[in-house]
């Protein structure tokens, strides 16, 4: 009888190839590799955009050069060279006045095959989307529905034309150029992106989405997304990735910015599953995202996000509770196998009074993988009366994988009530055995242990999404058996 | 439907079973009795599919079907249930959600399409209501902070969905106060019939009292040392095990 020990499940864990490790062959229109003054320039030349722009871009470029990578994360990977990665790359097709009708049919492919014809999207899911294939948004569905309730969704490149006043009046004060090494590499050669804005009392009425893509090789996304909800609005947004398998590494250094004006409240959802790198750990994309939100009186912000893919994650979606009464909410699942890393968690600030957090992180482990969760819960001195509930569950598989907890509390305000949970738990030979006895074979008793540990934080995805993301989970995870 | 012949297998090198042989018919109630470490336990997993074990000689045969190279989900497809004596616990997957997992993998593993959820939840009814089961406890995750008795009556519901062929009850009787042993054994007792077959094992004659077998087994040091009726099992319970290792000496 084969015997089925720890060992045949790190193999089976092993051997699952990444599903979406394709390329697709369009001609691009790339800029030479390397990054000076002149590429940033450019960048926001073949972007048509005003001064103020460009020099905000140059204004990020020239901070970014005195930074020096941040080398806290519990994490270890070669440094990108800067001067070797292309900082734009457009399918070569793409006519910003195109309508949808008109787009590459060679994309169009490309999407059906990920799954998420934008035709298909459109019409039964009733989401609309903002795809982003490497650096310049495709397509933008259901704009008109939207715009009927004066939503603005749009690429960022557009809204820099069309909203220059909004776009100025909000972007990089959520997250400053001088923020972080990769929040200012972001702001100096951000490519594209989506904006959305969402009018005073208005609830969007349907689930607002994009897509990232990186296809061109040797190049980094760069995106850059600003969302404001006006007072007493509501919006939810998803957000979803995935790259072609490369032996190189590609860079994604990505800034979202929330702004969750009084009484308004947005729900962030990211199922995130770039190319995490063959199983020997070549290859893969190096997620570098900064994502901050700013919460203003009685508002709301949400952020949920499923990470199952790139090779090292360093990502950290955050609220500042500015606002009396708002409350700021982080569920996170995030699985590495082979030889992934990921960094990640969140940072609550407290600033106003009455305000509440809760973090609920979820860390799958498998393979030689390492899996740090990093939260930092702050309570100013003035924010009375603030709450906050965190909950950090580690799950590991086989005897190779680390599951590493790092949380941060700092309080300066003694009304402050904080509570912290942490487990750590092994899928072990018995969970397994007592799942096959009834039938279910390894494969699927993994999918189902990881679900059942996972389910807090699934429930918290819009619906269309927590079918994806469980689906996801189990490609990450199972191994083709036999 | 059972037959097991010469069975002898090994843990790390050391030997547990030394030589099993058992004949188990449809119709039928065996129960397999002994002290502590007898090797009762590793029976039952042995005949489950656990591959902790090496079988290092005999057979085992299902409905004529030489079993021993299966996979334990194989096993269960083909109607053989075990009864933990310790059910593990799943977080996050709740007792229905689990049990329709496991009845539509064995219909898919019969070319079977997925059982329509209206149906399933008719079944889920029926069987819960045969067992005495409260609704909400259908949707606890499985086993987590479930009492013992719980823990029990959740195996026998699950035996009650998937309708083995063969069901082992791996001392199903520990850890139960008498109400819920006549629960768990009434709820066994229903699921009998002429075309299945049940195999008891405990450490104690007092599940026999409502599980009645017809047949009785005793497993001492790794062998099946005395058969005999329900008779048996009461002699054992008066006198103990002592008796039957001064007989073998």
């Amino acid at each position: 009888m084969a015997k089925f020990t720890e060992d045949d499940l790190k193999k089976d864990l092993e051997t699952k190839e990444y599903e979406y490790g394709f390329y697709t062959d369009i001609e691009t229109d790339t800029f030479p590799k390397g990054l000076n003054e002149d590429i940033v320039r450019a960048i926001s030349e073949k972007k048509n955009e005003p001064q103020w722009m460009t020099d905000w871009r140059l204004d990020a470029f020239r901070i970014w050069q005195e930074m020096e990578e941040p080398e806290w994360a519990n994490v270890t990977y070669e440094k990108p060279d800067f001067q070797n990665i292309s900082y734009y790359s457009a399918p070569k097709s793409v006519d910003p006045n195109k309508t949808l009708d008109d787009v590459d049919p060679d994309l169009l492919a490309m999407y059906k095959k990920l799954g998420i014809s934008v035709d298909e999207q459109k019409k039964m899911n009733n989401i609309a989307m903002d795809i982003v294939v490497d650096s310049v948004s495709v397509a933008t569905t259901f704009k008109k529905t939207l715009s009927e309730k004066g939503i603005l969704f749009m690429p960022i490149s557009e809204a820099i034309q069309e909203h220059p006043e909004l776009v100025r009046k909000y972007m990089g004060t959520i997250v400053p150029k001088t923020d972080n090494f990769y929040a200012a590499l972001n702001s100096a050669v951000f490519t594209d992106g989506s904006f959305c804005y969402i009018p005073k009392g208005v609830k969007c009425p349907m689930e607002l989405s994009t897509y990232f893509r990186i296809n061109e090789g040797g190049t980094g996304q760069f995106e850059r997304t600003l969302l404001i909800a006006d007072e007493g609005s509501y919006v939810s947004y998803l957000e979803g990735c995935t790259a072609p398998s490369r032996d190189e590494n590609q860079l994604h250094a990505a800034v979202v910015e929330l702004i969750a004006l009084d009484d308004a409240e947005i729900k962030y959802s990211t199922v995130q599953n770039w190319y995490p790198g063959n199983k020997e750990g070549k290859g893969g994309v190096f997620n570098f995202v900064t994502k901050r939100g700013i919460c203003h009186k009685n508002s709301k912000i949400s952020w949920t996000q499923v990470e199952t893919g790139s090779a090292v994650t360093w990502k950290y979606p955050s609220c500042i509770l500015k606002g009396d009464n708002s409350i700021g909410e982080f569920y996170s699942i995030a699985v590495t196998n082979n030889f992934q890393q990921a960094d990640t968690g969140t940072k609550m600030i407290h600033l106003g009074n009455n305000t509440r957090s809760t973090i609920i992180s979820k860390g799958i482990s498998a393979g030689k993988s390492q899996n740090s969760y990093r939260g930092l819960v702050k309570i100013g001195s003035r924010a009375h009366n603030a709450r906050n509930f965190s909950q950090c569950d580690s799950l590991l598989m086989g005897n190779d994988c680390g599951a590493h907890t790092f949380p941060y509390i700092e309080v300066k305000n003694k009304s402050a009530q904080i509570e912290h949970e942490a487990t750590t738990s092994k899928i072990g030979e018995d969970q397994l055995f007592y799942c096959n006895q009834r039938g279910i074979e390894t494969e699927k008793a993994i999918a189902l242990i990881v679900n059942g540990f996972s389910k807090e934080v699934l429930n918290k995805l819009p619906m269309e999404f927590a079918v994806e993301a469980q689906k996801l989970l189990e490609i990450s995870l199972e191994g083709s058996v036999g | 439907m059972l037959q097991i012949k010469d069975l002898h297998a090994s843990v790390e090198e050391k030997d547990i079973l030394k030589g099993i042989n058992l004949d188990i018919k449809a119709g039928e109630v065996h129960a397999i009795m002994g002290p502590n470490g007898s090797g009762k336990s590793t029976l039952a997993s042995i005949i489950a599919g656990k591959e902790t074990f090496d079988i290092t000689k005999g057979e085992i045969a299902f409905n004529n079907e030489d079993i021993s190279e299966l996979n334990p989900e194989e096993r269960a497809h083909k109607g053989v249930f075990l009864s933990f004596q310790y059910p593990v616990e799943i977080p996050g997957v709740s007792v229905t959600n689990f049990i329709k997992t496991a009845i539509n993998e064995t219909r898919k593993s019969k070319g079977l399409k997925d059982m329509p959820a209206s149906e399933m939840l008719k079944l889920i009814k029926q069987k819960a209501d045969l067992l005495d089961i409260d609704r909400k406890f259908l949707s606890r995750s499985l086993n987590e902070g479930f009492s013992g008795g719980e823990k029990k009556r959740n195996e026998i519901f699950q035996m009650a969905m998937l309708e083995p062929k063969l069901a082992i009850l791996d001392e199903t009787d520990s850890g139960l106060d008498i109400d819920a042993l006549k629960i768990v054994a009434n709820g066994v007792n229903k699921l009998q019939n002429k075309d299945n077959a049940v195999l008891v094992i405990t450490h104690y004659q007092r599940l026999l009292d409502y599980i009645v077998p017809d047949f009785v087994h005793v497993l001492i040091d790794g062998r099946i040392v005395k058969s005999g009726t329900k008779d048996l099992a009461h002699e054992l319970e008066e006198k103990g095990y002592d008796w039957i290792k001064e007989e073998l000496v």
